[in-house]
């Protein structure tokens, strides 16, 4: 995972940054001296430079959450039913997610081109093994003595699973997708080399140019939107699991 | 006589619907396994009694009882529920008009107390204001009538408290029938009796049919209107609690409800059944009518008196019993009204 580029890891002798002009404020300034982070710089060109990345950033990461978790809960739901299904699916993830990230990308290359829909793949694939896994355990974790009631009260087998083995498999769910996403916001950066754009491209810029506070700028952004990810779905398990809480004195 | 009428329409509003069930030459074979699991069960159970199915692990009561809503498939014969055979209902249907309770209670840990005992009702259709009407009046009826139970969860109540709520639950729509297994049996000796008493206090509320399977003779006699023996799929004996320890029907059920079956038959009858001696006035330790014979013979011995006066419920005299009039009564021809 790229987040923590090496600052000025350049290979030596360092050929001179190309710093970019539109700094301003002279010889003297931030810019022109290439300093560790320039944050005025950055100021002024968030809207312009790292705004729309961060946007593309979460929307590659949605999209490959989105249909992972779609994926993931189909197999992982068919699984629970024949329990055969596990074993393979698992391998299948767990290739996939053993795949180094750059190489699968540059593979993908080759069969669907340089653009976003490759990346998704990429995306997707590392998602799966992860939500997979918890959903599964989430789905056989449910207590049996709940499942019985249900059956006793002529619940159905859909109702059932809507009512009763969905809302109580969800905290494990809820675990399996906070790790997957702050992975993929983490690898998402990634995707900038075969073109998906997303925090990923001021990185490279940054480092084609060894401009620092522009790749750092986008680091540190990468971070930040991985920790407001997974503090949303933090959030959004209480909401959903308010039993999980109360709990007798 | 308004007042009596009054508690007749009290009675009647509060009483449920029920209906006899009956089992006709049921058995039940698992492939691969020789003996039968049930084999031939033939008994009924009218409308509003408490039949208990007692007997040794694997002898066949819970498979018994999960056959009347088919979560056992049985393998012969019939259960019919007011003449209707259960195999002609489908399973969701038959089984949401079926109250289950169990051992393990199974309350939904992920919803309220309203939404638990709503769950049947609301499959059903019921509007949701008459389903908040119907959960809190459940509660009461099992003694957690508080308005904020409704908005709790199962995982902040005791043990007893959750099992209160399962029966609330299994009520929910009135059903004239209840299949109840273990349902005290993971719940401390204390909590289990006042569950039983408030159990037995509620039944006579709402005289439900009910089916009920333990493995402890103590509760049977307590709590069953009839007690049906088990061993190895085979029906036993059927009688009540008091004929059974009177006279059980072979040396398995004399080992059964136990050496001590005389002293058990203490618990069944109450001072009320026996005929009393004249009050005799002077220092006699007293007893109201309601006492059993267990606790009358117990105050005996703790006060070492062969004699004890026996009160009225205003607390007035109404005549005395000795001990040889109790023992007396246990001869094996004597037999409790039924209760």
């Amino acid at each position: 995972m790229s987040i923590f580029l090496p600052f000025g890891s350049s290979p030596s002798p360092s050929p001179s940054p190309v710093i970019p002009t539109f700094g301003g404020g002279g010889a003297q300034s931030c810019v022109a001296k290439n300093g560790q982070f320039c944050g005025s710089w950055f100021v002024d060109n968030f809207g312009a430079r790292f705004a729309p990345r961060l946007v593309e950033h979460i929307e590659l990461t949605a999209i490959a959450i989105g249909i992972g978790m779609v994926i993931a809960m189909a197999a992982a739901l068919f699984a629970h039913r024949h329990g055969w299904f596990e074993t393979p699916f698992s391998l299948f993830a767990a290739f996939l997610y053993t795949v180094p990230a750059l190489a699968f990308f540059e593979l993908m290359v080759q069969v669907t081109g340089i653009n976003r829909f490759t990346a998704e793949i990429a995306l997707v694939s590392y998602t799966l093994l992860i939500l997979f896994r918890n959903t599964l355990a989430g789905l056989r974790a449910v207590p049996p003595d709940a499942l019985e009631a249900a059956q006793a009260m002529g619940l159905t087998r859909r109702q059932t699973l809507l009512r009763v083995e969905l809302p109580l498999a969800l905290p494990p769910i809820m675990a399996g997708l906070r790790i997957a996403t702050v992975t993929t916001i983490s690898l998402a950066t990634v995707a900038a080399y075969i073109g998906a754009g997303g925090l990923g491209q001021p990185i490279f810029d940054g480092i084609q140019t060894g401009f620092k506070t522009e790749f750092l700028a986008a680091g540190v952004l990468a971070i930040v939107l991985a920790l407001a990810a997974d503090g949303l779905l933090v959030v959004a398990q209480r909401l959903l699991t308010p039993w999980a809480r109360r709990r007798r004195a | 006589m308004v007042s009596g009428e009054e508690t007749q329409v009290a009675a009647a509003r509060s009483a449920g619907s029920a209906a006899p069930i009956a089992f006709q030459h049921v058995s039940k074979r698992y492939a691969g396994r020789g003996q039968a699991a049930v084999t031939d069960l033939n008994f009924e159970v009218p409308s509003g009694e408490i039949c208990v199915l007692i007997g040794p692990s694997g002898c066949g009561k819970t498979t018994a009882l999960k056959m009347v809503n088919r979560l056992i498939t049985m393998s012969d014969g019939d259960i019919t529920i007011d003449g209707k055979s259960v195999s002609g209902i489908e399973t969701a249907q038959l089984r949401r008009g079926i109250g289950y309770v169990f051992q393990q209670i199974g309350l939904f840990p992920h919803l309220t107390v309203e939404d638990n005992i709503g769950t049947v009702p609301r499959l059903l259709g019921w509007p949701k204001a008459r389903i908040r009407e119907r959960a809190l009046e459940l509660l009461q009826l099992v003694g957690l009538g508080a308005e904020d139970n409704l908005r709790r969860y199962p995982g902040e109540f005791s043990g007893g408290q959750q099992q209160r709520i399962g029966v609330a639950r299994a009520m929910a729509v009135d059903p004239p029938l209840m299949l109840m297994d273990e349902p005290f049996g993971a719940i401390d000796p204390i909590t289990r009796d006042r569950l039983q008493d408030d159990f037995l206090r509620l039944h006579r509320e709402v005289r439900k049919t009910i089916i009920f399977v333990t493995h402890d003779i103590d509760e049977a006699i307590k709590m069953g209107d009839r007690i049906a023996i088990m061993r190895d799929g085979r029906l036993v004996q059927l009688d009540t609690p008091d004929n059974l320890l009177a006279a059980p029907a072979d040396e398995f059920v004399a080992d059964f409800v136990g050496a001590d079956r005389g002293l058990k038959r203490l618990r069944v009858w109450t001072l009320n059944d026996l005929e009393l001696d004249p009050h005799i006035a002077g220092g006699l330790p007293s007893a109201p009518a309601s006492t059993t014979l267990r606790d009358a013979l117990s105050l005996m011995l703790t006060e070492g008196e062969t004699r004890i006066t026996v009160t009225g419920q205003d607390g007035a005299p109404r005549g005395s019993i000795s001990l040889q009039a109790i023992a007396a009564m246990l001869g094996p021809e004597q037999r409790a009204p039924a209760s």
